[in-house]
């Protein structure tokens, strides 16, 4: 079951002006326990979710970041591939870490992400959760969701494409439920996206 | 041109208020220019920057976001309300057309980019929700509708409600929005709600397959929200699903030319994912060019599998009862099961267990063909990987199935093992073994033999596999048991996954250690974790050894380090490195200094400077389980624990890091640069006192129980020995470390903390290894941590009340030898090879000297006479050695100490309190010595130094 979806920036190094931005991000349920001693009040919580997935984009963008020098890669390689050109999936950084109970969830979780380009793509998953899925799920929604036409071109794009995105997650990632998706229910899923989406 | 164009999203038209600009990304634009621009802006981009944008392409992506989120987030709320009034109108008279579209993705953006909460009118609400309701309304605005409403959860007062939705996609997006406001009876009213439609058995009903994910989704977050007779329905239809999903293609409907008729075409069978005509019944890993919704059915079943097993197993709740057989012949909701298979002969839980059963086994049969598509290949492993988890949990819950399940294990991890490509795979399959191997008469050894011998040493450098392995390995701590061993003896290869991914994997090994540390391991282990930076340069020069130098990057180092590769196949060399790679523990500890100099070109990888660290990190964690408790029985003094502090004499150490939290640990990581640290003293970090110390008895079983109690707080097992052979060791090795910039001087900080915390653990131990020490402080040594660590403890702990054959002659030696390093490291000339002394290490110094001559009152004049050098030297201090503050700091501690020493025995009683001095009542008692003594040796110490000119 995965619990967040997010897409944001990354930087390639920390030097570099600016701040992580999650651009979009999606709670599949919430993890309210229901023996919460205090409870906070809406607004709060809404304030706690928010810096629960910023905590997370931040962690991806310095394990990317980090696993971008140690592989001795140049900082400029992540970035350098215009936008037009197709981008290698299957060599685009990816790497999983462990977040321990109550930082920044109640429960322990399971990160798993992805560089693209100059953003990244994170699920936060149950602890024990199966990572050869969800590796692959989160690899064919970067694929879809880069495939989609001008999505990314320019990242201003994909704010305002939540659309998009929630038709691709609602189809692929239904309310965080991984699926075992063999690659012909990829393409009908696929197919009934674009009849539904204008291009 | 794509700069202008992303210039243009700046200014924004925020008010809406000018028609005619171009701006194609301002919040408020119109939606008919905004979307005009989006056809054109991509294309103006990509073909303006052409080449030349090459490196700038990620800043620009970002510039644009970055200008669209602060707009999002400036905008004031009479401009959101006007904006929230044009939706509202869109909206109530139905325009679903590209300006609704358009209108609703930015009022996602104003609401979602800002953390704080955003108000929106309540009508606005309303018509969001009405139109998220709606059977009539496209897709795109119904997911922006619930995505926005999504977005604003959880709010104070929701008002929607599932109760009389009948559509399942209208359901389903419903249900996206209640399930964010983390409302569990609203969670429970959901699951309701869906359960009703899933049981109103309408033969051409809506499609099922949306809802599954929904209870999947609902049982997780509340599971109590079925009841059971429901949760036994639903298992035989899951039940039903997995097994009898049709196993004939979908039906392709054709609209057929201008003369013919529309028709149906029948496809055939499903095939395998090799292109066989499918031998069984369907699965995920079925393909066909069609799929029927049964077929969907079949995919969310069991995807959602698992977790279904272990939410609605009757342990949870109550024991499946007799009843239940009775029961279903009669229920009105066993007749629900949409497809075939009339009659079951089993209980609905056990019924889904037995179908489970059947799946998993046909996907095991399944994972062995050759997939044609690699995405399928892909598939394979993780439906292989997800049937043992599901075996596993079946075999929990009914260790009948263990039998038929082990049959088609053993050949599956015969054909993994060989496979390199299914290494992943081949974990759940071992740790079903070690849970089940006992009662399967399965030797897990050898299984956790080949898993902790081959695959660290051959998949090091998958960082997916990495994680996968120290999870692994973490999870299997309970089950492993009398099996630990074989863990702990597998550490130098565990290390490698450590030191070649140290960022994601460091916390993990901190919760690790612990388990993995004994005390026939601990002096090689600690050697090899100061050596894990030279293992990952060594690591990275057995990688490389295997390319040919084509296959290598054009930054790689070792083109411009020839040497470190011919050296790696250098016959002299080759034993310290087979050495360093080791698999297992050998028991001995090689000094790796000529790698240490052959490696030194790789010293400034990034790869190597982040596992350099790392290694302060996991030092005081490894430190933290030896020495954790209590001294040990025996030791030929009491406890040192509760010992007061011996007020102004303290040790005044350098600021010592404090033992991280994990989370720092990460965080450190996550923004490299130095971390502010609170100080600590080095005698605070001491071990907290425990009354009940393990016996040697208990001490020998402590391996096994340790095993089964996970926590960071195992008592430790460093007795006497081992200290001494620890702090030897540290003393060794802190001058013999692989030079990466950094390095030394983190790993000083911990081992400087650390030696007095080993001596505390085992006082006897400055005097047992006096001789070393006397050779240490006469020697060459690197930075003043370690330094000044050891002399505290010598002036701490040399004494007859620690250890009885502790003589005058040994302090003598020791007054003479400090005496001469104090001279050398004050008076010597300032020199640009030496680094300059701390003044920490100078008042340190003094503080021992004094503490000694109050132990053998031959030398007090010896030691004023010191004093008050060190007082007129730090009146007027020679150039370069100590100036400013610091010399004030050294003048008033050499001040305080003259003072004691006039006072020979106020002086042994403060330097050197008798171990009564720990016990409570001398805190209490205000007549008792203690505090009365030390509040009169304060005002000595005080008058006296009032006295002296300031």
């Amino acid at each position: 079951m995965v619990h967040v979806f997010l897409i944001h920036t990354l930087r390639t190094t920390k030097a570099e002006e600016g701040l992580c931005r999650v651009l979009y991000s999606c709670f599949f349920g919430t993890e309210n326990s229901p023996n919460d001693p205090q409870p906070h009040g809406a607004e709060r919580d809404r304030l706690l979710r928010k810096e629960q997935i910023l905590a997370v984009a931040r962690q991806v963008e310095s394990m990317c970041q980090l696993q971008q020098q140690a592989c001795g890669r140049p900082a400029v390689d992540l970035q350098s591939q215009s936008s037009d050109d197709p981008v290698h999936l299957h060599e685009s950084p990816c790497g999983a870490f462990r977040l321990t109970a109550g930082d920044p969830f109640q429960e322990p979780r399971t990160v798993v992400w992805l560089g693209v380009l100059s953003l990244g793509f994170a699920l936060v998953l149950n602890a024990h959760e199966n990572l050869l899925l969800a590796e692959s799920t989160l690899r064919l929604l970067a694929r879809l969701l880069l495939e989609h036409p001008r999505l990314l071109v320019p990242t201003a794009n994909l704010l305002l494409r939540a659309d998009c995105i929630e038709g691709i997650l609602a189809r692929f990632l239904p309310h965080g439920q991984l699926l075992f998706l063999n690659d012909q229910f990829v393409q009908g899923l696929e197919k009934e996206f674009s009849a539904a989406w204008p291009r | 041109m794509r700069h202008r164009t992303l210039h243009g999203t700046r200014p924004g038209t925020l008010h809406g208020t000018r028609p005619g600009s171009r701006r194609c990304c301002g919040l408020f634009s119109r939606s008919r220019q905004s979307a005009d621009c989006e056809g054109c802006s991509p294309g103006g981009g990509g073909g303006g920057s052409g080449g030349g944008g090459g490196g700038g392409g990620g800043r620009m992506f970002t510039t644009g976001a970055e200008s669209l989120l602060r707009q999002a987030r400036e905008i004031r709320d009479e401009e959101l309300g006007k904006f929230c009034a044009r939706v509202c109108a869109l909206l109530r008279k139905e325009d679903w057309g590209p300006g609704a579209v358009d209108a609703l993705r930015r009022l996602f953006l104003i609401v979602s980019a800002t953390k704080y909460s955003r108000r929106l009118e309540k009508p606005c609400v309303a018509l969001l929700q009405t139109t998220l309701c709606s059977p009539t309304c496209p897709e795109q605005l119904q997911l922006l509708c619930a995505a926005v409403l999504r977005e604003m959860s959880p709010s104070d007062s929701p008002s929607l409600s599932c109760d009389h939705i009948q559509g399942t996609r209208q359901l389903d997006l419903v249900a996206s929005v209640l399930l964010a406001q983390g409302d569990q009876q609203q969670v429970r009213s959901l699951g309701q709600c869906v359960l009703k439609v899933l049981e109103s058995r309408q033969p051409e009903g809506p499609s099922l397959r949306h809802l599954l994910p929904i209870v999947s989704k609902v049982t997780s977050l509340a599971p109590d929200a079925l009841r059971e007779e429901q949760t036994r329905a639903l298992s035989k239809r899951l039940g039903d699903w997995l097994r009898y999903a049709s196993v004939q293609q979908g039906v392709a409907h054709s609209s057929g030319g201008f003369f013919s008729t529309p028709r149906a075409r029948q496809l055939g069978p499903v095939t395998e994912v090799d292109g066989a005509v499918a031998t069984d019944f369907f699965t995920v890993l079925s393909t066909g060019q069609r799929f029927t919704e049964d077929q969907w059915l079949n995919v969310q079943a069991f995807s959602m599998l698992r977790a279904w097993l272990l939410d609605s197993s009757p342990g949870g709740s109550s024991a499946p009862d007799v009843d239940d057989r009775s029961e279903l012949e009669g229920s009105t909701l066993s007749v629900l099961s949409a497809a075939s298979a009339a009659g079951h002969p089993l209980p609905p839980q056990e019924w889904l267990q037995e179908k489970a059963f059947e799946y998993c086994q046909r996907l095991l049969e399944q994972s062995s063909r050759r997939a044609l598509r690699k995405a399928d290949s892909d598939l394979q492993k993780a439906c292989l990987v997800e049937a043992v988890l599901v075996l596993d949990v079946l075999c929990r819950q009914d260790p009948s199935f263990l039998y038929r399940t082990l049959s088609c294990l053993r050949p599956l991890y015969t054909r993994l093992r060989g496979d390199p490509a299914w290494v992943r795979a081949l974990l759940p399959v071992a740790r079903f073994f070690l849970r089940h191997g006992e009662a399967a008469a399965v030797d897990a050894e050898a299984v956790y033999q080949h898993l902790f011998t081959g695959i660290p040493a051959e998949h090091f450098h998958s960082p997916m596999l990495a994680f996968e392995f120290v999870q692994f390995c973490r999870d299997s701590l309970p089950l492993l048991g009398r099996n630990l061993g074989v863990l702990r003896t597998s550490f130098p290869n565990l290390f490698k996954f450590l030191a070649w991914n140290s960022p994601p994997l460091t916390s993990d090994f901190v919760a690790l250690l612990p388990s993995l540390v004994d005390a026939g391991t601990a002096v090689e282990m600690l050697h090899l974790l100061l050596d894990l930076p030279c293992l990952t340069a060594a690591l990275d020069l057995q990688l490389r050894s295997l390319q040919t130098a084509s296959e290598r990057p054009p930054w790689d180092v070792s083109i411009r380090a020839p040497g470190c590769l011919e050296a790696f196949r250098d016959s002299q060399v080759q034993g310290l490195f087979q050495h360093l790679l080791r698999a297992q523990a050998s028991g001995t500890a090689e000094r790796l200094t000529p790698l240490y100099r052959l490696l030194q070109p790789l010293a400034g990888c990034a790869r190597v400077v982040q596992c350099a660290e790392a290694v302060p990190t996991l030092l005081r964690a490894f430190f933290s389980a030896v020495t954790q408790v209590s001294p040990l029985p025996g030791a030929s003094v009491p406890a040192a624990e509760g010992r007061p502090e011996p007020g102004p004499t303290g040790p005044q150490l350098p600021r010592w890091p404090r033992g991280r939290s994990v989370t720092a640990d990460r965080a450190a990581h996550t923004s490299p640069g130095p971390a502010p640290v609170p100080p600590r003293t080095g005698a605070e970090r001491s071990p907290q006192g425990s009354s009940s110390q393990p016996g040697p008895e208990q001490r020998c079983s402590l391996g096994v129980g340790r095993s089964l109690s996970l926590s960071l707080s195992s008592p430790q097992f460093a007795d006497g020995v081992l200290a001494s052979q620890l702090a030897l060791l540290l003393l060794e090795r802190s001058d013999s470390l692989y030079q990466v910039p950094g390095y030394e001087a983190g790993v000083h900080r911990v081992l400087g903390s650390q030696f007095p915390a080993l001596c505390k653990l085992h006082p006897p131990l400055v005097v047992e290894q006096a001789k070393e020490l006397l050779e240490f402080v006469g020697g060459p040594r690197g930075g003043g941590h370690v330094l000044a660590s050891v002399v505290w403890a010598i002036g701490e702990y040399l004494s007859v009340s620690w250890d009885r054959r502790c003589t005058v002659e040994q302090i003598n030696n020791f007054f003479e030898a400090l005496e001469a390093l104090l001279f050398e490291v004050t008076q010597s000339r300032p020199s640009t090879t030496l680094p300059k002394c701390p003044p920490q290490v100078i008042s340190v110094l003094m503080t021992t000297l004094t503490k000694l001559a109050s132990r053998s009152q031959d030398l007090i004049p010896r030691a004023s006479l010191l004093l008050s050098k060190m007082r007129s030297l730090a009146q007027s201090p020679a150039p370069g050695s100590v100036c400013g503050e610091d010399a004030g700091a050294v003048r008033t501690r050499a001040t305080e100490l003259l003072n004691l020493l006039k006072m020979p025995s106020v002086a042994q009683f403060v330097f050197t309190p008798s171990v009564a001095a720990s016990e409570p009542r001398y805190h209490r008692d205000t007549n008792t010595a203690l505090p009365l003594a030390l509040r009169t040796v304060s005002r000595l110490v005080e008058r006296e130094a009032g006295l002296l000119p300031g």
